[in-house]
């Protein structure tokens, strides 16, 4: 049975449809992403799911309730973890937990008494009472995670939930996901962090111009629509390298600006020929997810 | 579709105590310059020009001019209360800290957020009605204390009205610059059209009839005849137009904010 489970989901603003027919389910325990470019419509599916706006067709239904007729009681069981912070700046660590667990209907009782673990979850002990405003970003965004954990959910969704964080901070944040993911939560991820994507999820999609494009596990995705390895080739003669070389070696090349980006199966004989040339420069590595998403969305800006 | 949906009747759910109790703790915290808002502001405006204005006056409406202007800054005291409210803390919740966002991710929806922020900032004009309410008793201005005990419903009226309209202008405003209109074009005019500082048959017809279509009159009609110990006339008139101007004002906003914030 899955937990969350939308049904060809529609959304149009004016002329443009920004969600055009999109199915998709979670299953427990999983973490799903739901990733795309700017505008892909990643955030309006979001709201959607949450009944935060009416779709113009298809059907969700989370947690057993359809949404969102029930969206309320579908809520109760839920997490949320907006895109910007919107903690309350007028109260402290601790106030901030107890004024959202009052929303869910928590006694002030009970909230007290979970306040502890969200405490040590977020690592935030020594801070309850600090105000929201003194926080670092890392701490204020640890927070969010936290009280998004004040009703218990079985399901948490994150919108983008490590950008603006410095590596550090989006590290920390990544290793409470995964205790998450542990303790048998299911999380539903957007992000445009495709390291984040290829680390945290089980199995996610791609979402460009409303639709899905691609969905799979990250290392099903990277073999089904790219060669193994990537190297990237700059310096001077890297137009002649491409011509003599490059074509024969390589099953697939691209041009981006200075850089010749090369998808290979078997990247030491591209190396090996690259060597022989003094000015070329390159770097090695596997291909990622990253490549599956240039190459499927395009490396055109969407501003 | 479009509009029609958000124009779907209001749901009602004692869920949105939670809300009401996080503006509460919110004024908690600065209860003594609040309060001190809600008192020291208007009561110097009656006692300055109470005093100053009221000497060279003979009695107005069979009363002192303090006396008569006391009922009239009660009621302004409370339109003002709710307006700002509503307006400018309800727009820094809502637009610039994101809090009716926040609250949205739970299981309160927009009608209960705007529920609770109705009940909060009629709570908080009830605060400013009553601290005037205090200082009249304290200075006797008043003629029956058991008419005067019938201002409090009154302004629990009006508290509904303001800020039902406040919350219109609220669900339209681009940012806080835009309050300047509500408040240049509605809060002023009430103020020197609706009876605060001199009776309304000292205008002009004209503006005598503009008077009749404004609530603060109404509101003024109704608490001014209760401070100086008479039952008002045309009691269920006023009722009416106050909430009429609440109930349709509430409702008019509770459409517009769904339709800014559930699109």
């Amino acid at each position: 049975m899955a937990l969350l489970n939308a049904q060809g989901l529609r959304k149009k603003y004016g002329n443009q449809e920004v969600v055009a027919g999109i199915d998709l389910n979670v299953n427990p325990g999983e973490c799903f992403g739901l990733i795309g470019p700017n505008g892909a419509g990643k955030t309006t599916t979001l709201r959607l799911l949450l009944g935060l706006t009416e779709p113009d067709g298809g059907s969700i239904e989370m947690l057993g309730e359809p949404v969102p007729a029930r969206a309320r009681e579908a809520r109760m069981k839920v997490g949320i973890v907006p895109q910007m912070d919107n903690l309350d700046p007028d109260f402290s660590v601790r106030e901030n937990l107890l004024i959202y667990g009052r929303y869910f209907g928590h006694s002030d009782a009970d909230i007290a008494r979970r306040i502890p673990d969200l405490l040590a979850f977020a690592g935030l002990e020594t801070r309850a009472d600090a105000k929201v405003q003194a926080l670092s970003g890392g701490m204020q965004r640890r927070l969010t995670l936290a009280r998004a954990l004040v009703n218990d959910p079985q399901l948490i969704f994150l919108d983008e939930p490590t950008t603006g964080l410095d590596p550090q901070a989006r590290h920390m944040i990544w290793q409470r996901l995964r205790a998450l993911l542990n303790q048998g939560k299911t999380i539903v991820l957007t992000t445009h962090f495709m390291e984040e994507a290829e680390r945290l999820c089980d199995r996610l999609v791609i979402l460009d111009r409303g639709r899905i494009i691609a969905t799979g596990t990250p290392r099903g995705l990277i073999e089904h629509h790219i060669e193994p390895h990537v190297v990237e080739v700059f310096g001077e003669g890297t137009d002649n390298w491409a011509e003599n070389h490059g074509k024969a070696l390589c099953q697939r090349t691209e041009r981006v600006g200075e850089t010749l980006f090369c998808y290979t199966q078997d990247s030491k004989a591209v190396i090996q020929q690259i060597c022989r040339d003094p000015d070329l420069r390159y770097l090695g590595r596997p291909a990622s997810l990253e490549d599956v998403f240039l190459k499927l969305t395009g490396r055109d800006l969407r501003d | 579709m479009g509009m029609s949906r958000y124009f779907r009747p209001p749901v009602l759910s004692w869920r949105f105590v939670s809300v009401w109790r996080r503006n509460f703790l919110v004024w908690r915290k600065l209860a003594i310059p609040a309060l001190l808002g809600n008192l020291a502001d208007p009561a110097f405006y009656m006692l300055g020009l109470g005093y100053g204005l009221g000497g060279l006056l003979p009695e107005v409406n069979g009363a002192s001019y303090i006396a008569f202007l006391a009922a009239g800054t009660l009621c302004y005291s409370t339109m003002n209360s709710a307006s700002f409210e509503a307006l400018y803390s309800g727009f820094s919740r809502m637009h610039v800290q994101k809090t009716w966002e926040a609250i949205l991710n739970t299981p309160l929806i927009l009608d209960d957020v705007l529920l609770g922020e109705l009940v909060w900032t009629m709570t908080k004009s009830l605060m400013s009605g009553l601290a005037i309410l205090i200082i009249i008793w304290v200075m006797g201005l008043y003629s029956s204390f058991a008419l005067s005990l019938w201002a409090i419903p009154v302004i629990i009226l009006m508290g509904f009205c303001f800020t039902g309209m406040a919350l219109v202008v609220n669900a339209v405003s681009p940012s806080y610059d835009f309050f300047m209109y509500y408040f240049t074009l509605a809060v002023t005019p009430m103020v020197l059209l609706g009876g605060v500082f001199y009776p309304v048959d000292q205008l002009p017809p004209f503006l005598q009839q503009a008077s009749a279509a404004l609530p603060l009159t109404h509101a003024i009609d109704l608490v001014r005849p209760l401070m100086l110990g008479r039952v008002p006339s045309g009691i269920v008139k006023h009722v009416l137009v106050l909430a009429a101007y609440g109930g349709f004002g509430y409702y008019l906003a509770l459409a517009l904010t769904r339709r800014r914030l559930l699109k």
